[in-house]
């Protein structure tokens, strides 16, 4: 129940729809206690005497009850209704503020899908748990307090039933919930031991017909299947306890108030009507310890989802803007002093290893290595979506660190690997780059980028709309959109990581040359064609997360083992100009 | 809490319940024995309740031993219901989650049997959803609706005899009562639709906008455009809190509505009553009683609307379930089948061994084809979608040992070609003829078995490096296994891991080098010793160093089979007997590297680097 308090505290401004909702509930509850009265007074009074006048009075009384108890049940569906949607939506809004403060590595923890869920459907688990718990969760211990409070005033002794048998049901109640709850964990594990099995069978949908596993996927599934209903089993065997368990409890008070107010009324010290009363109570007092443990087993089913909530909501962002921040960033020189990095604390291997770099301002650097040599890594370290494990990254010749965050990212531009572009224009995804970018502004970059010749031939233009992650273009012209957005943030340092790999060698030819002009800025390129990096200031050849040498394509050519090999894997064959055509 | 599910209301009511009914009928024991129990306990609760007048009553004569028989017999009567009721719940889990286990079990088979057309036409979350979130309604009415209803049911049922029985001309106002109780129900069911279809409306647009911007939060890191999202986001979230408060409010409104009707009513029985008592038509207790039981009458309707809107949206959860289970399963009506063969006085005879050899037998005619991996097509058409042809007209043919490469943007229809040959999809016109047969005429499994398959995107399972390996063939030996990892030049790599083939590998292969997951994809062919293979973009993860590096194994494994090749790099073609350049589904060039070459055509524009592939 932790999870929930902390989310509750995420209520704000809904509290008072809250507090108004649980007191319209408690009005609900009177009105229902007060109709018995009312009625006793029709029979015992009205009838007893033949008062027809009290008959009426107290119809209109109970007439008066039903349209009150309308009018409050209809504010309190209103109350409750905006205070949970409200609190839903705080909640949501709070978790997606936090993941807009993720670092890389907090994202990377989260898997994406997994981010999506915790933003929806657990939300909305909680928020109906919310909506659906106010009422009982009020109406139980209201229900309960004037139950008790009515049947002493009726009959203090015959109360004294009660005093045993409310406790008795408390505890097997707490017993029940308290049993279950820890199975619900378990039971959550078999439901996503389940999910996975399906999940992976899905994904890899055409492996598994290609080789012909269905069987040894039904066979797969079976197991966890049949693990799944021995948890559900189990767990449920404990969870509907709570209905015999409680009517054992109720029946058996109902039996001890019949034999002792029996035993009153032969006495002569209680009345047939009382008795009767009495009774009415017994089995509402009962009936709301009965909705309480509902609500309780109703929320722990909400647990779940709430924890993970909570996870996305306490996970701590690890990186963030120092204190009396640099703003402004000098230059686009760049220094790397010892660095050694690994992605998490309790990895065995370093990623990075003892990488020391100079690169200056305005020059342009070509990066080499394998697939897994952390070209990746090396690079973002430098807008600091990383952090250096050890050493120090410098730009402009101070520690990233020192510098306003979004000052650094403004003046680093990089083009990731792994990119999308977003629904909507063309413009409007190029103006991510540059909010206030006129027409003008984004032709030009569009024509360094080489994107200009397409969107040119578009009807709309640049009003062209991408549909959804861009599916309206191809690889190439989606990598040179990409180019373009990022060249829109003029930024004094731009990274293309593998950015032009689905481009062909013509077009990307022109880009570098187009992209020579621009002097002041700071150039690495990450690359898998030795062409495109041939002609740059200086090559980093990057070889299991080691700097394994550095120099120009001559230089490298001559005594570099690594760098051969690549070239002689892309220019086999012995043609001319050594280009190969890739993706 | 009424309404957690409103909006999702099952379309085909019939056709669902009886199919969930036929689930339940494979446990009817179980099942009747809860139905008996929950009648049973249902009774003793009316009964118990009843007993208390006659008790109270009789003490008038101060008789304790009859205090001690009525209270006794209520007693039992009690009990029987508190055990009934602990039966009923105890089996009702019991035969609850057998019935799922069986629903979740067909649905799982019956997925694996759809054709691929049906996971490339539904988004794997959807799919997903009918584990996560379809049967799991069906659970919750099964293990709450189920005996509530028919629990509640006998309460009115019963209730409502019991009032005809102590006054029937009041009663017939009792049912009037009920009856606009149930009108109200039903009319606001339909209007709270329309506001709940707004609320999903609005959710849509909002998980829409979640799912793309989570997607792409690092680019929204690299952007600084966080303060931006969340304007949107507030936005989106604003307009989903607003639809939802509109839709809860109005939906939470039937409770009191339904309550404070049972209250008017309640009070117009009360007073008619009373007037029926003073004009002498009915005595005192027995009006006394008669609320006490009008009163009672009220909670098993509420429980029974609750319940119903429960069921109602478990029906619509197990619609879909059903739906899908009706969907059609991939047609397999192929009669030849791959057996294993020996060579008897020169002639090939089917065997039960292990040879090595296989052939394909024609069930119907009992005669023997020996498989050597002769692929054919014959004029072929097909499309995806009616109207939107992908491949039109193609004619080629793959002769044993072979090797033919297919070159062409993306959408030109290569991995089309591929999917015809082992019938992921089948032709709309032409042929595809495997060793002289129509693949159609082959059994599937058979006809996949003889195929070996290496995808771009490796999908690696749970489970050691040995058993990824094992999925091309279930019943490979360890040695058979480290043989395939040699010629795919994955053993040195899998003996440098911690426990050598006996890593485990988690989520998908993480923990793996993007060329170490090919490598292990290749092995996997591999080891199905096929004659004939597929590459599709096999390579074009990986870097062209690495790529040099496995070549070797690659060269291995196409070795004396016939091998389909597909890559956008062109390195990997070149050695190719036939390269096929494909454009809007049709063969625009063919020939080997240097016909192509001499040509000038589009391959060599792309071989020169002048022209983009995508």
């Amino acid at each position: 129940m932790k999870e929930l308090k902390q989310l509750f505290s995420y209520v704000g401004p809904y509290k008072k729809d809250f507090y108004l909702g649980a007191i319209l509930v408690i009005f609900e509850t009177c009105f229902e206690l007060i109709i018995p009265l009312l009625m006793a007074d029709i029979i015992d009074i009205g009838v007893v005497n033949h008062d027809t006048r009290i008959i009426y009075i107290r119809g209109i009384e109970m007439g008066i009850c039903a349209v009150l108890s309308l009018i409050t049940g209809l504010l309190y569906a209103r109350f409750a209704a905006r205070a949970s949607y409200g609190f839903g939506a705080r909640v949501r809004e709070a978790e997606y503020e936090k993941i807009q403060t993720y670092a890389f590595s907090n994202l990377d923890r989260f898997d994406t899908s997994s981010l999506v869920t915790r933003l929806t459907t657990d939300i909305t688990v909680v928020q109906n748990a919310i909506n659906g718990g106010i009422r009982p969760l009020v109406r139980g211990p209201a229900m309960l307090i004037l139950g008790i409070a009515l049947s002493i005033w009726m009959n203090a002794k015959l109360s004294l039933v009660f005093f045993v048998s409310a406790p008795l049901l408390a505890v097997t109640l707490v017993f029940i919930v308290h049993r279950v709850a820890p199975m619900y964990s378990r039971l959550q594990r078999a439901v996503d031991r389940l999910n996975g099995v399906v999940q992976e069978g899905l994904t890899a949908i055409r492996a598994v017909k290609a080789f012909v596993r269905g069987e040894y996927e039904e066979e797969k599934f079976k197991s966890v299947n049949e693990d799944l209903m021995q948890t559900s089993q189990k767990t449920f065997h404990y969870a509907v306890l709570n209905l015999p368990a409680f009517q054992i409890v109720m029946y058996t008070a109902v039996v001890l108030i019949m034999w002792f107010g029996g035993n009153m009324i032969i006495n002569s010290t209680l009345q047939v009507g009382d008795l009767t009363g009495f009774l009415s109570y017994v089995l509402q007092v009962m009936n709301s310890l009965m909705m309480i443990s509902n609500v309780f087993l109703l929320l722990t089913r909400s647990l779940a989802s709430a924890k993970r909530i909570g996870e996305v909501l306490d996970e701590k962002p690890e990186i963030t803007s120092p204190a009396a921040a640099e703003t402004v960033i000098p230059d686009g020189s760049i220094d790397f002093k010892n660095v050694s990095f690994k992605y998490h604390r309790d990895a065995e291997e370093y990623a990075l290893s003892n990488v020391s770099l100079h690169i200056q301002a305005g020059q342009t650097v070509g990066i080499l290595g394998g697939t897994g040599s952390a070209k990746t890594t090396l690079v973002q370290l430098i807008p600091r979506l990383y952090d250096a494990t050890t050493g120090e990254v410098d730009v402009g010749g101070k520690n990233v660190k020192d510098y306003d965050l979004t000052a650094l990212r403004d003046a680093v531009g990089i083009v990731l690997q792994k990119n999308v572009l977003f629904s909507g224009t063309i413009r409007d995804n190029l103006r991510w780059g540059n909010r206030e970018a006129d027409d003008k502004e984004l032709w030009r970059a569009c024509r360094i980028a080489c994107a200009d010749e397409f969107i040119e031939r578009m009807p709309k233009g640049l009003d062209t709309d991408l549909g959804q992650g861009g599916v309206n273009v191809s690889g190439g012209q989606k990598q040179r959109l990409c180019i373009a957005r990022t060249l829109l943030k003029k930024p004094k340092i731009l990274i293309f990581d593998d950015s032009t790999s689905a481009v062909d060698t013509a077009t990307e030819a022109k880009i570098r040359t187009a992209l020579a002009e621009l002097p002041d800025m700071t150039k690495i390129i990450i690359a898998q064609r030795i062409t495109s990096v041939m002609n740059t200031d200086q090559i980093i050849i990057l070889d299991d997360g080691k700097i394994n040498a550095v120099g120009t394509h001559e230089e490298l050519l001559r005594n570099n083992h690594i760098y051969q090999e690549i070239y002689a894997s892309q220019v086999k064959g012995g043609d001319s100009n050594g280009t190969s055509n890739e993706r | 809490m009424a309404r957690p599910m409103s909006g999702k209301r099952p379309k085909n009511l019939k056709f669902t319940v009886l199919s969930l009914l036929r689930y339940m009928g494979r446990h009817k024991f179980l099942l009747l024995a809860v139905a008996v129990l929950v009648t049973i306990s249902a009774a003793s609760n009316l009964l118990g309740t009843y007993m208390i007048r006659p008790v109270v009553n009789n003490l008038a004569s101060g008789d304790i031993k009859v205090l001690i028989l009525g209270v006794a017999v209520t007693a039992a009567i009690y009990l029987t219901g508190a055990l009934c009721a602990y039966g009923y719940t105890q089996v009702m889990v019991k035969a609850a989650q057998k019935v799922l286990l069986d629903i979740r079990r067909d649905l799982f088979n019956h997925l694996q049997k759809l054709p691929l057309h049906y996971f490339d036409s539904h988004r794997h979350g959807d799919i997903m959803s009918l584990f996560t979130n379809d049967v799991d309604t069906i659970a919750d009415a099964l293990n709450n609706s189920f005996a509530m209803i028919i629990q509640s049911f006998i309460q009115i049922v019963g209730t409502l005899v019991l009032l005809f029985v102590l006054n029937w001309r009041l009663s017939l106002l009792v049912v009037l009562g009920y009856l606009a109780m149930f009108l109200y129900i039903r009319f606001s069911g339909k209007r709270s639709k329309m506001y709940f279809s707004q609320q999903q409306k609005a959710l849509g647009e909002l998980d829409g906008y979640i799912e793309e911007m989570v997607n792409g939060q690092k680019v929204v890191k690299v952007f600084n455009h966080e303060a931006e999202n969340i304007e949107a986001f507030h936005e989106k979230n604003t307009r989903l809190q607003r639809a939802g408060t509109g839709a809860q409010s109005y939906a939470a409104t039937m409770i009191p509505a339904v309550v404070s009707i049972s209250y008017i009513n309640y009070a117009v029985v009360a007073v008619l009553g009373g007037l029926m008592a003073i004009g002498g038509t009915t005595d005192v207790g027995s009006l006394a009683s008669y609320l006490v039981f009008v009163r009672q009458a009220a909670m098993p309707i509420n429980q029974f609307t609750q319940q119903s809107n429960f069921l109602l949206a478990a029906l619509a959860g197990a619609e879909r379930v059903f739906e899908t289970m009706r969907e059609q399963p991939e047609t397999d009506d192929g009669t030849i089948r791959l057996v294993n063969v020996r060579e008897k006085d020169g002639n090939l005879v089917p065997c039960t061994q292990k040879t090595g050899k296989w052939a394909w037998l024609d069930e119907k005619s009992g005669s023997l084809t020996p498989l050597r991996g002769d692929v054919r097509f014959e004029q072929v058409d097909f499309g995806y979608e009616d109207g939107h042809p992908i491949l039109k007209d193609v004619s080629l043919y793959a002769k044993p040992g072979q090797k033919i490469a297919f070159v062409g943007s993306t959408g030109a229809g290569k991995t089309t070609i591929t999917n015809l040959i082992n019938r992921f999809y089948d032709v709309q016109g032409g042929r595809v003829i495997y060793d002289g047969i129509d693949v159609r005429d082959i059994k599937k499994d058979d006809l996949r078995r003889s195929l070996g398959i290496v995808l771009q995107d490796t999908h690696l399972f749970t489970g050691t490096i040995a058993d990824n390996i094992r999925f091309g063939k279930l019943d490979a030996t360890q040695e058979e296994i480290e043989h395939a990892a040699r010629v795919a030049n994955a053993d040195s790599f899998i003996r440098r891991l911690p426990k050598g083939y006996q890593t485990m590998i988690t989520a998908d292969g993480a923990n793996l080098s993007q060329g170490q997951r090919q490598l292990l994809a290749i092995a996997r062919a591999a080891v199905a010793d096929p004659p004939v293979l597929i590459l599709d973009e096999a390579t074009s993860s990986i870097d062209t160093r690495t790529e040099a590096i496995i070549e070797k194994g690659m060269d291995q494994l196409m070795e004396g089979r016939t091998v389909f090749v597909i890559a956008h790099r062109l390195s990997t073609v070149r050695n190719a007997n036939a390269i096929m350049v494909l454009d809007h589904g049709k063969i625009i060039e063919r020939g080997d590297h240097d016909d192509l070459l001499r040509q000038k055509g589009v391959y060599y524009q792309l071989y020169q680097g002048m022209f983009e592939l995508s």
